[in-house]
């Protein structure tokens, strides 16, 4: 039942609005609003009710395992929030001078301090709002670099199959046209392919190591000298960086530039997608160019860096700083965590993949790189079970709503035929692990017995398996009420 | 361990059905070359109470401050379930709703907001919103040019958020898209709809009209939006939502309607946090829909006929069309949406209302008791509906300064983005100000001057 069906006309909330209607007004006629707005009428406890069974209705990390691979889902500790929200933060107008916000600036720029040691990277800058948008500024500064040279010629970013959907779409909103490079067998990127690929018209690589398949690129540091020996400059998309945090820098592998999926690594909520947030870092050669505001401290004080200190910047990107609260909330999860619980992060996210993709070799399920390490995540592929008995990876995968997990990530990579992209996080404990192990036993088994049932699948969800088709023929994106 | 639950005996069960020695054994395929050491400029962990003492420390430093500034970023009330409801675990950690199966509490929700939005705005159809205002507006403009057959010209007033402007160039120059800049009536504080019928623009993709502006002044927006589609632009909004429960909605404008309204969705329910996270909001015509970026919600039938909700119209999105998408753009802001939507829920048409129109009465009343204040005057004559642009006898940077050490942030300081403008500045008092709040700001001013 939607919200506008508990409406009734003439309900009204006192308590939340001024208490009687304001009497003067200076608005000519002309411009007011004649028509009526359809919100819903409801009390406050129907609305209370209404969006708490609503929130039932959805997985979570706080009430399932979600295995969902390239998206880190972790425990989001409940202290980040709280202390994030405290009144005189949450109060604080993002316009409000220096002055009275230095306790929040000193999180700000002990936050870049610190995404800047672990990275490797000489600058960071904290204003982008999410992955995609870490990626354009990042693209955009990439640009820049070769503009200031009086390099125009550059016209072309380079990108591997195995990648994100966001890097070649980032590329083209920059302007830029898209070189797709293939992947050899093992997983990494072809060598050959890159070095036929590069030339004076490259811009740039767009990387993520450990890539999209769950492996390290080996060649990493051979391809960073193939790029910058053709003049570009290399991207490091940071989906994965949890894999890596503590073990390998991007500065050292010879990235130039890189964003860091903060609702990721360093795990603010996903929020049932977004807020995100992804600051990017840079090499000191694009210093000059990188997007504005920025913390500076001077003596005990710190102040913000706008358009007079760096006029090569590529610019605003937010319409204040990015988003601050986000960024509150990193700054206490990687305090609590402290140096050494930042190495673990990767020790254990990386022990608690193998682990997984051990256990299911041996329950039967084939991996799709058996020779490789898994970094973060690794891939099962259904092609054969799919050939001899029809149930496909989206089956299975809404067959383990059923179980009580979220679902991996599915058909993503697109290399891979009938693939779940498998990410436990170090947060999840061996016993859950071992029980998910187990449901996935029992799916195989019910493939063999009842594969028509696995693909009707999911059975014990709020819904049936959803008419997307239908959802997209007859667009239905507003309710409106009934004459 | 700081939120790894591994016991001793886990690890070494683990390694042993891996068969690796180690944990650092896992990491062997990264070139021995590569490897970094100690993570040193990270400091040593600290407890939960450790953190809540440093936190608390560092909120109590910034303490509290009587707010007049508006600029973009409003204060207004936020009712205590709001953020009760928000952060429940399965809003605030489930991701984005691609299981649409195990994601009806987020796509009912979403559903719902773009309801509202599409409503609010008057428009047809909502998207499940973008990042910010300012990134809403810059993914209008491109929506623009994409619909438009043969120009890449964009006309934006300077009457539109100097920051909008900034980030609106920002993007669409990567697309050789052209940004061509307005002139305001000095004298009015808005776009003067007969000068621009006066001038040769060329041809343009559209026309930005933000209703209120950023000096708060109303615009005309019926001659603006009729201009715009008469020279076969898009005519496109950027609003204040709250101010929508008393204006003319952008669907409304003129003979035709907007074609795209975006804006920012901050005050909805959003606290002001120093800028973020916030929302951006999209609205526009059905004919556009299928240029429209980001996450749209649909309704539809399960197998058994019943309601349900799924991500829609996915052939537009960068997971799907890769280079070919219609943006970058993953996320939505999700968790503010869900905050927005409750806030909606809870105020309703009549809340909203009075929230409106007491934020448009007590910016009426400051700037009258203001104006009282030896010199201060208004410096446009356009009506305004909660900000309100005062010129002051003094520079003022000087004169908030002074009202600063009283407790009070009396507005934004107008000087770098209009200097122009002299002595200007810009204040807003929203429902949150008392009468005896606006009395101690006309007080403290009337002793900064003096």
């Amino acid at each position: 039942m939607l919200i506008f069906e508990h409406s009734r006309k003439g309900r009204h909330n006192y308590s939340q609005s001024p208490a009687t209607p304001a009497s003067k007004s200076a608005i000519p006629q002309n411009l007011l609003r004649k028509s009526k707005v359809l919100l819903p009428e409801v009390s406050e406890m129907d609305t209370v009710r209404h969006y708490t069974r609503l929130s039932q209705k959805n997985f979570s990390i706080d009430t399932e395992f979600y295995p969902l691979g390239s998206c880190t889902m972790k425990y989001n500790p409940r202290a980040c929030n709280s202390l994030a929200m405290l009144p005189q933060f949450i109060s604080r107008h993002p316009s409000a001078p220096e002055d009275t916000g230095q306790g929040f600036l000193a999180c700000m720029y002990e936050l870049q301090e610190i995404l800047k040691s672990v990275t490797g990277m000489a600058g960071v800058s904290l204003t982008p709002m999410a992955g995609a948008q870490g990626e354009l500024i990042g693209v955009m500064m990439i640009r820049a670099y070769h503009e200031s040279r009086g390099d125009f010629a550059r016209t072309e970013i380079i990108v591997p199959d195995a990648a994100h959907g966001t890097n070649p779409a980032t590329a083209v909103m920059c302007g830029f046209k898209v070189v797709e490079i293939a992947t050899d067998k093992d997983g990494n990127v072809d060598l050959d392919a890159l070095k036929a690929a590069v030339g004076p018209q490259t811009a740039g690589l767009m990387l993520t190591n450990p890539s999209t398949l769950g492996v390290f690129e080996k060649n990493v540091a051979e391809m960073s000298r193939v790029v910058h020996a053709a003049g570009g400059l290399l991207y490091y998309d940071g989906a994965n960086l949890n894999a890596v945090l503590g073990k390998v820098k991007p500065g050292d592998m010879g990235f130039d530039v890189i964003h860091i999926n903060l609702h990721k690594t360093f795990s603010t909520p996903h929020g049932g997608g977004g807020p995100g947030s992804a600051p990017v870092g840079v090499a000191e050669r694009l210093l000059p160019f990188m997007p504005i505001p920025i913390v500076a401290k001077e003596g005990d004080t710190y102040r913000w860096v706008a358009e007079k200190d760096k006029p090569q910047s590529i610019g605003r990107l937010s319409a204040h700083m990015g988003n601050a609260g986000v960024l509150l909330r990193a700054y206490i999860y990687v305090r609590l965590l402290g140096m050494q619980g930042m190495h673990r992060i990767s020790e254990f996210a990386t022990l608690n993949a193998n682990y997984l993709m051990a256990e299911l070799r041996k329950a039967g399920f084939e991996i799709a790189y058996p020779n490789r390490r898994a970094s973060h995540e690794f891939i099962v592929t259904m092609k054969d079970i799919k050939d001899k008995t029809g149930v496909t990876a989206m089956n299975l995968a809404k067959r383990l709503l059923d179980k009580g997990y979220h679902a991996p990530t599915t058909y993503f990579p697109l290399l891979v035929p009938e693939c779940l992209l498998i990410e436990p996080a170090e947060t999840e404990s061996k016993e859950t692990l071992d029980a998910f192990v187990v449901s996935m036993k029992e799916i195989l088994s019910e493939i063999e017995s009842q594969p028509d049932m696995v693909k009707g699948a999911p059975h014990t969800m709020s819904v049936r398996k959803l008419d997307d088709v239908k959802a997209a023929r007859e667009l239905d994106l507003a309710w409106k009420p009934s004459a | 361990m700081p939120f790894i639950p591994h016991t001793e005996e886990d690890i070494a069960e683990m390694l042993a059905s891996i068969g690796a020695k180690s944990i650092e054994d896992l990491f062997d395929e990264i070139p021995d070359e590569l490897v970094s050491g100690e993570l040193t400029g990270v400091p040593s962990g600290l407890s939960e109470l450790e953190i809540t003492r440093l936190m608390m420390e560092r909120a109590n430093q910034d303490g509290f401050y009587q707010n007049y500034i508006g600029a973009g970023a409003y204060e207004h009330h936020i009712p205590a379930a709001v953020w009760q409801i928000t952060t429940r675990g399965e809003f605030y950690s489930s991701y984005t709703p691609y299981q649409a199966e195990a994601s009806q509490g987020t796509l009912q929700l979403l559903y719902e907001y773009q309801s509202m939005m599409a409503s609010l705005t008057g428009m047809d159809v909502s998207n499940a919103s973008m990042y910010d205002g300012a990134t809403a507006l810059a993914e209008a403009a491109l929506m623009a040019v994409r619909s438009h057959k043969t120009s890449r010209r964009i006309l934006i007033p300077k009457t539109v958020h100097p920051v909008y402007r900034q980030v609106v160039r920002a993007i669409v120059s990567n697309q050789k898209i052209e940004v061509v800049e307005l002139p305001f009536d000095t004298k009015t504080g808005q776009v003067d709809p007969a000068l621009l019928t006066k001038t040769d623009f060329g041809d343009f993709a559209a026309l930005v009209i933000p209703q209120p502006n950023f000096f708060g002044v109303l615009e005309q927006v019926d001659a603006l939006t009729d201009w715009a589609q008469s020279k076969g632009a898009f005519a496109i909004g950027v609003v204040n939502p709250t101010a929508l429960a008393l204006l003319t909605p952008p669907g409304e404008w003129g003979s035709k309607g907007a074609d795209i309204a975006v804006g920012e969705g901050q005050p909805l329910g959003i606290p002001l946090s120093s800028g973020g996270p916030y929302f951006g909001f999209m609205a526009c015509k059905n004919e556009l829909v299928r240029q429209m970026p980001g996450r749209i919600i649909g309704r539809t039938t399960d197998l058994d006929g019943k309601e349900g909700f799924v991500l829609t119209l996915q052939a537009r999105e960068q997971h799907i069309r890769r280079s070919k998408a219609t943006s970058n753009i993953c996320t939505n802001q999700g968790l503010m949406v869900t905050a927005a939507t409750i806030y909606m829920a809870l105020t309703g048409p009549e809340g909203l209302r009075r929230i409106a129109a007491q934020s448009h009465a007590n910016t009426l009343d400051l700037v009258e008791q203001l104006e009282k204040t030896g010199g201060v005057k208004r410096t446009f004559s356009g009506p305004t509906f909660h900000e309100t642009v005062l010129t002051l006898p003094k520079p003022t940077a000087e004169v908030l300064a002074k009202l600063k050490q009283k407790g009070i942030l009396g507005g934004f300081d107008l000087h770098a983005h209009y200097p122009e403008l002299g002595n200007a500045l810009l204040v807003c008092a929203t429902e949150t100000k008392t009468a005896a709040d606006l009395q101690n700001y006309a007080g403290a001013l009337k002793h900064a001057l003096g």
